[in-house]
């Protein structure tokens, strides 16, 4: 089980050591940051203290790997924009982004599966057609289109929702949070459904086709023929079944819905990391954008990572080490 | 046969499966009954009805598979118009099943302990403690050696006749009266069929558990069943005691069948074919389903089918043993 970590943390090296490649490419070639630092007047002595401090006199593998040493120890420098540290400004706006992500999340797996489950085992009946329908919509639309509708209908016409904002926010530590505020909470619902929606249907869809292909297997038929109830065969044996692969493309998803949430988050001005990296883009603030680039890495590596670790929980086929031979 | 009140009856069963290009007959006018601790035979070519019949018994025809006419009785009560809910408790605790392939009937994701648990506590009124002590007691009946640690186990720590040891201790658990067994051996390597088929008989001895046999093996026919029945596109060509229909049938069918066995000591897998193939469930011909491929058909077979009749020895659907009215 240690071992299975480690080697699975060792392979995520490589991929994040890309990353950060790019993200220190980002640094060293777009933008001149010692043009930016200087402004209009300064002198060629201090022009050339500026390159020593920053260390760009240094050879590129020097550059990187003290790039590298800063980015492990949440380091990235000030922002161009802001004049604050990026580590500052990504932390003041995670707790939003996660709380949105998670929300999102929560809706597209406590509805998505249930659906799946349901469209799966009553094919025909006419709530799986109109939820098959539904998620046709789900799946097409785009993002941002579902975000304006949400607003024009529940924000504009009927005034139930706010249309942009966090609300009321309270603070834990350094943590800020939306949940316990009845205006917190309101302004969620609108964010979290535009984000979730594409990933409930396509949860939805995957558990139903999984399903349809479970409950063809033989030892679906044996549990029956065994006489379990259908409570059991359906939510036990089947749904377990389809969860290994349920598991995959929900990790993935949820690595998507912190990546696209800067959709959603510059639809309803949501104010999180996606709306932040947006807000960089335009000012070219590069610090911030190679921050969050490397940010959003380490968040897909981990989720892949929870992702091995719960297939493994799953499916004893795949701890080998503990199999007690008998062949 | 014997005096004893019949524990299965089927009566004149009839399963359709709607088509598109029509109805498909798959099993029409199959009758037959099995008495309480008796072993039926269910022999025939590939695509015969046999499973289709054990199918219809355990109540899992697969849709949109019906039955269309006739009665299945177990014990007197018919279990075939059965609500589904109904029919669930009859499953496992009075019908027990046994599938082909052990390597797919076995939940992968469940320890063979929590399996069999788990039928033993839908059926009989015993707790989670008293079902995995029962569980364990089970493993070793059906001889998996430490069964008690056995029993964490998964499906897949298991050997293809270890992992039917497994199913035949499902099937039974609940002690059920009678065993659906859809050739439970031809998947398994050949060495272990017959110990296999020898502990199914033994246990099916000690527990009075009548069972319904599927298989194409001749031989384990003659060592295990009291009776066989012989299937042909969809109906009962012949059946009788397993002494008779295996050395003196009277169907020219299950004769052509028991000819193309291979002494017993050189078994072989599959039956080996009687000229032609069994014609296809759209294609069935008029009159006697086998009167393409009988040496001995004569007019009448091909026009009018045959019931199962008083045959002497055994019944068969043949126009030979119509006595009212003589071959012409
Ligand atoms: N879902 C289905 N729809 C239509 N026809 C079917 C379906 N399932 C089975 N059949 C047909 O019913 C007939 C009986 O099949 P069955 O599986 O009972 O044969 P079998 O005697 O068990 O053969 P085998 O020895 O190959 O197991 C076959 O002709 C088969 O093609
Ligand atoms: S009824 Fe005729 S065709 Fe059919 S088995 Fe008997 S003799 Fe052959
Ligand atoms: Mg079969």
């Amino acid at each position: 089980m240690f071992a299975f970590i480690i080697s699975r943390i060792l392979q995520a090296v490589p991929v994040m050591l890309t990353v950060a490649l790019i993200s220190f490419a980002m640094f060293a070639y777009v933008g001149d940051p010692v043009a930016i630092m200087l402004g209009q007047d300064f002198t060629e002595a201090q022009r050339d203290q500026l390159v020593r401090d920053l260390g760009l006199d240094q050879p590129f593998w020097v550059q990187f790997a003290t790039f590298i040493g800063h980015a492990a120890q949440g380091e990235f420098g000030l922002s161009y924009r802001l004049s604050r540290p990026v580590a500052e400004l990504i932390a003041e706006r995670a707790p939003a982004t996660l709380e949105l992500a998670f929300t999102a999340a929560a809706l597209a797996l406590l509805i998505g599966v249930p659906m799946g489950v349901y469209t799966g085992l009553y094919r025909n009946s006419w709530l799986s057609r109109f939820f098959l329908t539904f998620s046709l919509v789900g799946v097409s639309l785009p993002t941002f289109l579902i975000g304006i509708l949400l607003i024009l209908v529940f924000a504009v016409w009927l005034g139930w929702l706010p249309s942009f904002g966090r609300g009321d926010t309270v603070k834990l530590g350094w943590w800020t949070t939306g949940f316990l505020t009845v205006s917190g909470l309101k302004a969620l619902v609108l964010p979290a459904i535009t984000l979730g929606l594409f990933q409930l249907t396509l949860i939805m869809r995957l558990v139903r086709a999984e399903m349809m292909e479970v409950l063809r297997t033989d030892y679906i038929k044996f549990a029956r023929a065994r006489g379990l109830p259908n409570r059991a065969v359906h939510f036990g044996h089947a749904l377990k079944n389809t969860l290994v692969p349920v598991i995959t493309i929900v990790g993935l998803q949820l690595g998507a819905i912190i990546a696209f949430a800067i959709v959603t988050e510059t639809v309803f001005q949501w104010p999180g990391m996606g709306l932040l990296f947006i807000q960089s883009v335009g000012a070219a603030d590069i610090p911030v954008m190679s921050a969050y680039l490397m940010l959003i890495a380490l968040v897909f590596v981990t989720i892949n990572l929870i992702v091995d670790l719960l297939y493994y929980a799953v499916d004893p086929r795949l701890r080998i080490g503990r199999g007690k031979g008998g062949h | 046969m014997s005096n004893v009140a019949p524990l299965l009856q089927v009566k004149n069963l009839r399963v359709e499966f709607p088509t598109r290009r029509g109805t498909l007959v798959a099993l029409d006018d199959v009758s037959f009954d099995i008495s309480p601790g008796e072993v039926l035979g269910v022999v025939g070519e590939s695509g015969a009805g046999k499973s289709m019949t054990g199918a219809a018994i355990i109540g899992l025809l697969e849709p949109p598979g019906r039955i269309a006419k006739g009665e299945i009785l177990l014990g007197g009560r018919r279990i075939d118009n059965l609500r589904y809910e109904e029919m669930r408790r009859i499953r496992g605790k009075e019908i027990g099943a046994i599938f082909q392939d052990p390597l797919t009937t076995l939940n992968p994701l469940y320890t063979v302990g929590r399996q069999l648990a788990e039928t033993m506590t839908t059926h009989l009124p015993i707790g989670p403690g008293e079902a995995r002590k029962r569980a364990i007691e089970w493993l070793e009946m059906v001889g998996i050696p430490a069964a008690a640690q056995r029993i964490d186990s998964y499906p897949h720590e298991f050997s293809g006749g270890m992992r039917q040891r497994v199913v035949i201790a499902l099937a039974l658990c609940a002690e059920p009266k009678l065993i659906v067994a859809d050739e439970p051996t031809t998947a398994l390597d050949v060495s272990i069929q017959a110990q296999v088929i020898a502990l199914l008989k033994r246990l099916a001895r000690e527990k009075g558990t009548a069972m319904m046999l599927v298989t194409h093996d001749m031989g384990v026919i003659a060592e295990t069943a009291d009776r066989v029945a012989v299937m042909y596109a969809g109906r009962v060509a012949e059946i009788g005691p397993v002494r008779e229909v295996v050395k003196h049938a009277n169907h020219p069918y299950s004769a052509g069948l028991m000819a193309s066995i291979p002494p017993l000591d050189r078994r072989v897998e599959r039956l080996a074919q009687i000229d032609g193939a069994m014609p296809r469930l759209s294609a069935i011909p008029k009159g006697c389903a086998y009167n393409p491929r009988c040496p001995q058909v004569f007019d009448k077979c091909r026009t009018y089918r045959p019931d199962l009749i008083n045959a002497g020895t055994t019944q068969a659907a043949c126009w030979l043993y119509d006595t009212e009215a003589p071959r012409g």
